[in-house]
């Protein structure tokens, strides 16, 4: 009896299948959006300065060097739990941390970092979400990485912890410092 | 008494519209695009709920943009393509043509067309004819014999 080729066929599309299912469901998460925002130049802004009023920041404040731009609110819950990390970024590192305080109220924002500290160079306001939303932002806190001309090069979606910190973020940023020394 | 219970009804029922963000349109048009529109992008924050059906701040916030860049009078594609630019595939409901996503544009004429090929290859198929050799006759006969008697 010799042996019917085409019965291979069903075996066939059942692995095509389970490669697709553990490609949709099984790898990665998918509440997690690519990011299209990526080495496209950080968003024309002009917003005011928390701790500034009536001064306003634009894209010229945070170029120059790699930086980190942190999207945080006080309603948000992560933020609280990533604030240490970020304060020890701050302190610790020669890297500069700029804040976008989204869809706040001031006096709260205010309160939040006298409470809590602040780690950030400065926080811009934007009340309406619009840079927020110029960032492809859907949620905070995110964190995005620049390079010294001012292009996102990172996005980090979700707390930086210190183990995202060291194995994710830290490497972006030394790689990005090495590009622009050389 | 049914009155005074109406009464009641009408006050109590006003609080169903406070939930809601109803943007006023100059005219009839442009809100039937804005429907539109808050019915065919997605929240980028839920899984699977479009901006109309979302209560979630950055839902809130893309209406309150939609509605700006209407009255701005930006067409529906620029629209489009102002949330695509910021938040990618995954906000259209409907996603370009391109990279990733010709798969999903594609899969289905081609799974579509597999099953033609097939079904067409079947349909054609002769029957086949077992073949026999002369000894298995002769058996064949013979039990077909036996069996009748």
């Amino acid at each position: 009896m010799t042996f019917n080729k085409s019965l291979l066929i069903p075996l066939g599309v059942f692995a095509l299948m389970v490669v697709f299912l553990a490609l949709g469901f099984g790898l990665k998460d998918p509440r997690l959006l690519p990011s299209v925002l990526i080495d496209k130049p950080f968003p024309k802004f002009e917003l005011e300065d928390l701790r500034q009023p009536g001064r306003l920041r634009t894209i010229a404040d945070i170029s120059g060097e790699v930086s980190l731009v942190n999207v945080w609110a006080t309603w948000c819950f992560n933020c609280l739990i990533e604030h240490p990390e970020l304060l020890r970024i701050s302190r610790e590192t020669d890297v500069p941390l700029y804040g976008v305080n989204y869809n706040d109220e001031n006096a709260k924002a205010l309160n939040w970092l006298a409470r809590h500290e602040n780690p950030y160079e400065f926080s811009i306001v934007d009340d309406k979400g619009t840079l927020a939303i110029d960032l492809g932002v859907y949620g905070a806190p995110e964190t995005f990485v620049l390079d010294a001309n001012g292009v996102i090069r990172f996005r980090h979606v979700g707390p930086v912890t210190p183990e995202v910190w060291r194995q994710t973020l830290l490497p972006v940023v030394e790689h990005l410092q090495g590009m622009s020394d050389g | 008494m049914v009155r005074v219970l109406m009464a009641i009804m009408l006050v109590t029922s006003v609080n169903c519209f406070a939930a809601i963000d109803a943007y006023p349109f100059p005219d009839e048009q442009l809100q039937q695009r804005y429907n539109g529109l808050i019915d065919e992008l997605r929240c980028p924050q839920c899984l699977n709920t479009n901006l109309a059906g979302s209560d979630a701040m950055i839902a809130q916030d893309l209406r309150r943009e939609v509605h700006r860049m209407l009255l701005d009078g930006d067409t529906d594609d620029e629209i489009l393509s102002f949330m695509y630019e910021r938040y990618g595939d995954f906000i259209l409901y409907r996603p370009r043509l391109g990279g990733g996503t010709l798969v999903l544009w594609l899969g289905p004429l081609l799974l579509l067309m597999l099953a033609a090929i097939a079904w067409f290859r079947l349909a054609r198929a002769k029957p086949k004819v077992l073949e026999i050799s002369s000894d298995e006759q002769a058996r064949l006969d013979k039990l077909f014999v036996e069996g009748d008697s």
